[in-house]
C-alpha cells in the first residue's frame, strides 16, 4: 500500500469542522469515489471532526489518498492530546456518550468506513483512523 | 453575526439551507425558528434541506430539536428534500431522525402543512394530533 498524496489540517474551531467536511469532500472526489461513499467519508469526518473538537479540546487531522494494486482509497487519522477514553468499548455503543451529544459519532463512524482503529490513553489522547476504499 | 433566512408566508415559516452550516449556526436557526413561531402564530415550518450534502449527527439532533420544540409551541415541522445518498449514510449512522415528519419536496410538504391546518381548523374540539 502506498500513500500517494498527504495533507495535515487543524482542528481548533468549528469553522474547521466545515474546513475539514469541504476537503474530504474534495479528495474523496479526485479519489473517484461514487456520490454514496462521498457522503459517508464525509460524514463520519464530520463526527469525528467534531469529537476531537468537543471531546479532545482540539486536534489535527491527517489526510493521506492511498492506493493498494489497483484500488484507491482514503485514510484519514484524528488525533488530538485530550482526556483521552478511559473506556473504549463503552464509548463504541450507540447512543452512549460522556458529553451532551447523540452518542453516534463513534459508533456511526465506524459504520460507515471500510476500517476503523481506534487507541486512546488517559491523560494522553486520542487517535482515530478510518479508512473508505473506492 | 451569519443566519440562515426565514421566510414567512401566510401562516407557515420557510427556511432554505443553503450552506455548510457550522454548529453554532445551526444552533441559531434553532433559536431563530422557536423564537419566530412565537412572534407570528405559525402553525407550519417547511425546512428545505435539498442543498445538504451531508446530515450527520448534529444536524440530525437540530432537525429532531426545532420539529420538537414547534410541536410544543403547536406548530407543525416538515423537513424536505433529502438527497438519496444523505439518507442512505443517515441511517447507516444509526439516525432515522424519529418524530421528524419528511416529504420529497417542497411542493408535498407545503400539502402536507396545509392539510395539518384545515384538518386542526375543521376539527377545532377534535385533540388528535395530525401524526400519524
Amino acid at each position: 500500500m502506498s500513500v500517494r498524496k498527504s495533507e495535515t489540517m487543524p482542528i481548533r474551531t468549528q469553522a474547521d469542522i466545515v474546513h475539514v467536511r469541504q476537503a474530504v469532500r474534495t479528495w474523496s472526489v479526485d479519489a473517484g469515489m461514487r456520490l454514496v461513499d462521498q457522503t459517508k467519508i464525509v460524514t463520519a469526518a464530520s463526527e469525528l471532526a467534531r469529537n476531537t473538537l468537543e471531546y479532545g479540546g482540539g486536534g489535527e487531522l491527517l489526510l493521506e489518498s492511498l492506493s493498494e494494486g489497483i484500488r484507491v482509497g482514503l485514510r484519514l487519522t484524528f488525533t488530538d492530546h485530550g482526556p483521552g477514553i478511559p473506556d473504549l468499548e463503552l464509548a463504541l455503543k450507540d447512543g452512549w456518550t460522556s458529553g451532551s451529544g447523540m452518542g453516534m459519532g463513534l459508533s456511526g463512524s465506524k459504520r460507515l468506513s471500510n476500517e476503523f482503529e481506534i487507541e486512546s490513553q488517559v491523560g494522553i489522547g486520542t487517535t482515530v483512523r478510518i479508512t473508505r476504499w473506492k | 453575526m451569519e443566519r440562515i433566512p426565514i421566510l414567512r408566508m401566510g401562516s407557515f415559516l420557510l427556511v432554505t439551507i443553503q450552506v455548510d452550516m457550522h454548529d453554532r449556526l445551526a444552533m441559531t436557526l434553532q433559536d431563530d425558528l422557536t423564537t419566530k413561531i412565537v412572534q407570528t402564530g405559525a402553525s407550519g415550518v417547511l425546512i428545505d434541506i435539498s442543498a445538504l450534502d451531508i446530515v450527520d449527527s448534529f444536524i440530525g439532533r437540530m432537525l429532531g430539536n426545532i420539529s420538537a420544540m414547534s410541536r410544543v409551541l403547536d406548530a407543525e415541522t416538515v423537513v424536505v428534500g433529502m438527497q438519496p445518498a444523505v439518507a442512505i449514510t443517515l441511517v447507516e449512522l444509526g439516525l432515522s431522525l424519529p418524530g421528524v415528519r419528511t416529504a420529497l419536496n417542497v411542493e408535498k410538504g407545503m400539502a402536507i402543512l396545509r392539510a395539518t391546518r384545515t384538518l386542526l381548523g375543521e376539527e377545532e374540539d377534535d385533540d388528535v394530533s395530525p401524526e400519524e
